[in-house]
């Protein structure tokens, strides 16, 4: 290359890439550990349990290091300059949160339930599935600003998606939330997850585009811009919509976690705090107003307040009433500082949703405070990548978007993490990742696909000759 | 753009700090009052996953643990079983898989279950020597024959309660209710047979109300035998120095501030009776008269030096025997018999006829000799202690000749054993609305060897539905009993 060009310019561009180099070995080396971790814990819980190395062991190890290879040839090839860590942190938690569904796939307890499935295999399944959209992902997406593109395309498909748990016969109410739909042969599906992503993209796009008639046409008031009556349109439909998420699919967690992605997204295309207060009290009112009349929601605050409460009324038959809240603070309680130890925990008396909603009681009873500690920080460093990422990205598209994503991981695992743990009222959403479910699994994996696409664009170094447009108007002037 | 981002970032990351928080504060600073919540099944399963330590009496387990039926979802892997369940139900309580435990089974649970913070030593050397866990023992004062005694006793008799001390320790020697419930009956948690048997059980349904501990939580008006407490106050107070001392008595004696004569049982010698002869042939208008003479203050003084008024822990709590704070003199003068408000346990009053015959020294009652780790060595000992000293020697000497003349001549001759001294009091104490129930029957005592000392002190009493009005007296229901409880206990001394 040196030898066709020399040109000043190519000296920035080779320091450019030296600056960010691909660093794929980094990776495969935290790959490794990713994949050896959730092994061993795998044949902690079969000792634990039935005094025996589990059968499946070399089975497991062998496919869920498949599947991280596969993982990583992917990103090697498609996007060797994207975020090392992302892939490895995704592939820990998604390890150790098939141990620990096959860990409570081995309770008794939990077998005598009626809808007992044996949930491990299924999510080894849904696992795959997820790797092989991720690689979709990268396969295909050369660009996340061809995203930009299906702006409003996504605004509708996210609006369908949405909407489709209430079509009848095709929504399932599942435990007083609807946000399930049922489709024959494939089982249910969450949509909301995907939704996400695609609100996401949404939003990125259209924020894009108008981010200086929100941030400039606005007047100060007190100290606040604020911005115009016809400028507030936009977040006043999406808060429309979560409000109705809220009513006709009685799911606090979505709804906050879409409106919250929201505030986050025009927050960062418009610099303007006066959004986030606006944010703040739209949101506070929607929810209050909100409460004030949904039985559902009500309980859901009432058993917060009030979970050992909410536990003997469960336990007395009262009906719509449930235990789980108080079982998994027991759990963590009994779990202290360094955990029961995996396999040897009772977390299975929360009964249902042991290993979806509620899988971080079992990580809190069994690997103790100082296990659910790192799981919690696992999930920090996946947000502060994708944080880095958007500080990363050139195009404000890009950074708009893995702020948007990041931020909503953030969100659900907070909503998730903090309901299960008593902090806030209970959402019926899932831990990503750790948590048993197709819808999430899949979406999860997408999610880490497009934060490492974009990490890719940020971190490539630039392209030389068409990065020379002083080069190209000399030759244009010569005569 | 970036400066938003950052703060977003702060944001997010001020989202994970708060969850680290809350995990510290569930995890940390609130793990030990949720792992050690009743409710929390965890501390039943702990409970039950190994096989419990004993309750040792005289050497024998009077307890066990079975290995539940495997299978199915019984997630609790052994239950407790009972030896002579019944007979000493009021001496362990009991310990459930479906209703959880109680008195000393309760109490010591953390030594039972082997999770007491003092056998972590052990825990951690069978963990690392690859044994399973195991409880400790509870190594009780009781002594068996007593036990048999008085629960057969009762049996036979249809109701009531026994409670026998040694004087000179405090150790609780025999405990034992009637009508009684086998603890082993819903030991486990089967919804068929457990829980039928438990509900028959309550209160609601059975009058009887077999599972109340008659001997420590259920206090009865102790009618004469109170009068012991009111000669020990009469002699401590110097009203009357000796036994033989003429108490200037009228007969009949009115009641100050009222016009009501308080009544003796049948024509009795009464007149200007010495306390010896009072005590005898139970002259309520002498002890009566005593009480009015001392007053209120002194008579409570007295009383609670023996213990009336808080409550005891044997560790298993008793209830806490009364002696009213706030009474006019004629209250008091029926309270100085045992009449009024006045009521106690059968511990309490063994506890009386313990202080007089340990000249004068009471020693706080307990029933836990020592707790074993599984390997029997021993992790705490119960020492003896001193509770009050309710007499001088002198005075209980003469109140202890009083009491021997009360079995030697007077209502409790059915006391007496050939070859030892047996000084003692009957009660027959008058209860419901005007008297109109059956009295319950009262007999304390204790026995004195020939070389001075005395090994027993026992409280009886009866309640006899069936009985009529005329037969129920202490002398005649409960000191039989109590005979045959200090007999026990001499005979398993030699």
């Amino acid at each position: 290359m040196s030898s066709t060009t020399n040109s000043p310019t190519h000296h920035t561009s080779t320091i450019g890439a030296i600056g960010a180099p691909s660093r794929r070995n980094t990776e495969l080396a935290m790959l490794v550990f990713a994949v050896v971790i959730p092994v061993f814990a795998y044949a902690n819980v079969g000792l634990a349990i039935n005094d025996s190395v589990p059968p499946g062991l070399l089975s497991y190890g062998c496919g869920l290091g498949l599947l991280a290879a596969i993982g990583h040839l992917v990103v090697r090839k498609f996007a060797p300059y994207a975020d090392p860590l992302l892939l490895p942190l995704a592939t820990l938690l998604n390890g150790l949160g098939l141990v620990v569904i096959w860990r409570l796939d081995q309770s008794k307890l939990l077998q005598s339930l009626p809808n007992y499935v044996e949930a491990a295999p299924r999510q080894l399944l849904y696992t795959a599935l997820g790797i092989a959209m991720f690689s979709a992902v990268l396969i295909f997406l050369k660009d996340h600003r061809v995203l930009q593109r299906y702006t409003y395309i996504s605004m509708f498909a996210a609006l369908v998606l949405l909407l489709l748990p209430l079509v009848p016969g095709l929504g399932a109410n599942i435990y007083g939330a609807k946000i399930w739909i049922r489709v024959p042969g494939l089982g249910s599906l969450q949509p909301g997850e995907f939704a996400k992503i695609i609100l996401a993209v949404f939003f990125a796009g259209y924020l894009m585009v108008k981010r200086d008639a929100l941030a400039l046409a606005s007047r100060r008031v007190m100290g606040l811009y604020l911005p115009r009556g016809r400028d507030l349109g936009p977040i006043i439909v999406v808060w429309g919509i979560s409000i109705l998420i809220l009513v006709f699919e009685t799911d606090l967690g979505t709804s906050l976690l879409f409106f919250g992605m929201f505030v986050i997204m025009l927050y960062v295309a418009t610099e303007r705090t006066s959004w986030i207060v606006f944010g703040l009290l739209m949101s506070a009112a929607g929810a209050v107003g909100v409460a004030s009349f949904e039985p559902h929601v009500q309980q859901r605050v009432q058993a917060w307040l009030d979970p050992l409460g909410e536990y003997k009324l469960s336990q007395q038959g009262v009906f719509g009433h449930s235990e789980q809240s108080m079982q998994a603070l027991w759990a963590f309680g009994s779990g202290g500082t360094l955990g029961s130890g995996l396999g040897q925990g009772h977390s299975d008396l929360i009964r249902f949703a042991a290993n979806s909603d509620f899988i971080l009681a079992t990580f809190g009873e069994e690997l103790g405070l100082a296990g659910l500690m790192a799981i919690l920080l696992l999930y920090g460093l996946i947000v502060e990548r994708g944080v880095r990422t958007a500080l990363a990205a050139r195009d404000p598209f890009g950074k708009l978007l893995a702020i948007g994503l990041s931020g909503a991981f953030a969100l659900q695992v907070f909503v998730v993490a903090g309901g299960v743990m008593g902090l806030i009222p209970l959402t019926g959403m899932t831990m990503p990742f750790l948590a048993y479910g197709g819808s999430s699994v899949l979406a999860n994996w997408a999610l880490i696909g497009i934060l490492i696409r974009i990490s890719d664009t940020a971190r490539r170094p630039a392209p030389t000759p068409a990065g020379n447009p002083d080069a190209e108007m000399t030759q244009v002037v010569r005569p | 753009m970036n400066k938003p981002l950052r703060r977003i970032a702060i944001f997010c990351g001020l989202l994970v700090l708060t969850l680290l928080l809350r995990d510290n504060w569930l995890q940390y600073v609130k793990a030990d009052s949720l792992k050690d919540d009743t409710l929390n099944r965890r501390v039943t399963i702990a409970r039950y996953s190994t096989p419990r330590g004993d309750i040792i009496v005289d050497g024998d387990p009077i307890t066990g643990s079975t290995k539940t039926s495997k299978g199915g979802l019984n997630d609790l892997l052994y239950k407790r079983t009972y030896a002579d369940g019944p007979m000493w139900a009021p001496v362990t309580g009991y310990a459930s898989q479906a209703f959880g435990a109680t008195q000393l089974e309760s109490i010591e649970d953390g030594i039972l279950t082997g999770n007491d913070d003092r056998l972590f030593f052990r825990n951690t050397l069978d963990m690392v020597t690859g044994k399973p866990k195991q409880g400790g023992n509870v190594v009780t004062t009781l002594n068996s024959a007593a036990q048999k005694a008085a629960y057969n006793g009762l049996k036979a008799r249809g109701k009531g309660a026994v409670a026998a001390i040694d004087p000179a320790t405090g150790k609780i020697l025999a405990l034992a209710s009637y009508p009684s419930y086998d603890p082993a009956s819903f030991a486990g948690n089967s919804t068929t047979t457990d829980s039928k048997n438990w509900t028959k059980l309550q209160k609601k349904n059975d009058a009887n109300d077999p599972m109340l501990n008659r001997a420590l939580r259920e206090t009865y008006p102790p009618g004469s035998t109170f009068k012991v407490v009111t000669a020990a106050a009469a002699l401590e107070n110097g009203l009357y120095s000796s036994a033989e001392e003429k108490t200037d008595t009228p007969l009949p004696w009115i009641m100050p501030g009222t016009t009501t004569p308080l009544p003796n049982e049948g024509n009795i010698p009464c007149k200007n009776a010495t306390m010896r002869v009072a005590l005898q042939y139970s002259c309520n208008t002498v002890f009566g008269k005593i009480g009015a003479d001392l007053g209120k203050d002194k008579m409570l003084a007295e009383a609670k030096k023996f213990g009336f008024d808080q409550e005891q822990f044997t560790p298993v709590r008793s209830n806490a025997s009364v002696f009213s704070e706030d009474m006019n003199v004629s209250q008091t003068a029926l309270s100085s018999i045992g009449q009024f408000n006045t009521a106690a346990t059968p511990l309490q009053m063994a506890m009386v006829a313990s202080a007089v015959a340990n000249n004068g020294t009471l020693m706080k009652p307990y029933m836990v000799d020592k707790l074993q780790s599984s390997n029997l060595d021993t992790i705490e000992q119960t020492d003896p202690e001193k509770m009050s000293q309710p007499l001088t020697a002198k005075n209980a000497q003469i109140l202890q000749s009083m009491m021997e003349t009360v079995v030697k001549d007077g209502t409790g001759k059915n006391a007496q054993i050939s070859g030892a001294t047996v000084g003692g009091k009957t009660g027959t104490a008058q209860h419901g609305v005007a008297n109109s129930k059956n009295p319950y029957a009262w007999f304390i005592s204790y026995a004195k060897l020939a070389d001075g000392s005395s090994p027993v002190a026992v409280a009886v009493v009866v309640e006899d539905d069936q009985a009529s009005r005329q037969d129920i007296s202490g002398g005649g229901l409960a000191a039989p009993i109590a005979k045959s409880v200090m007999e026990a206990v001499i005979n398993s001394k030699k």
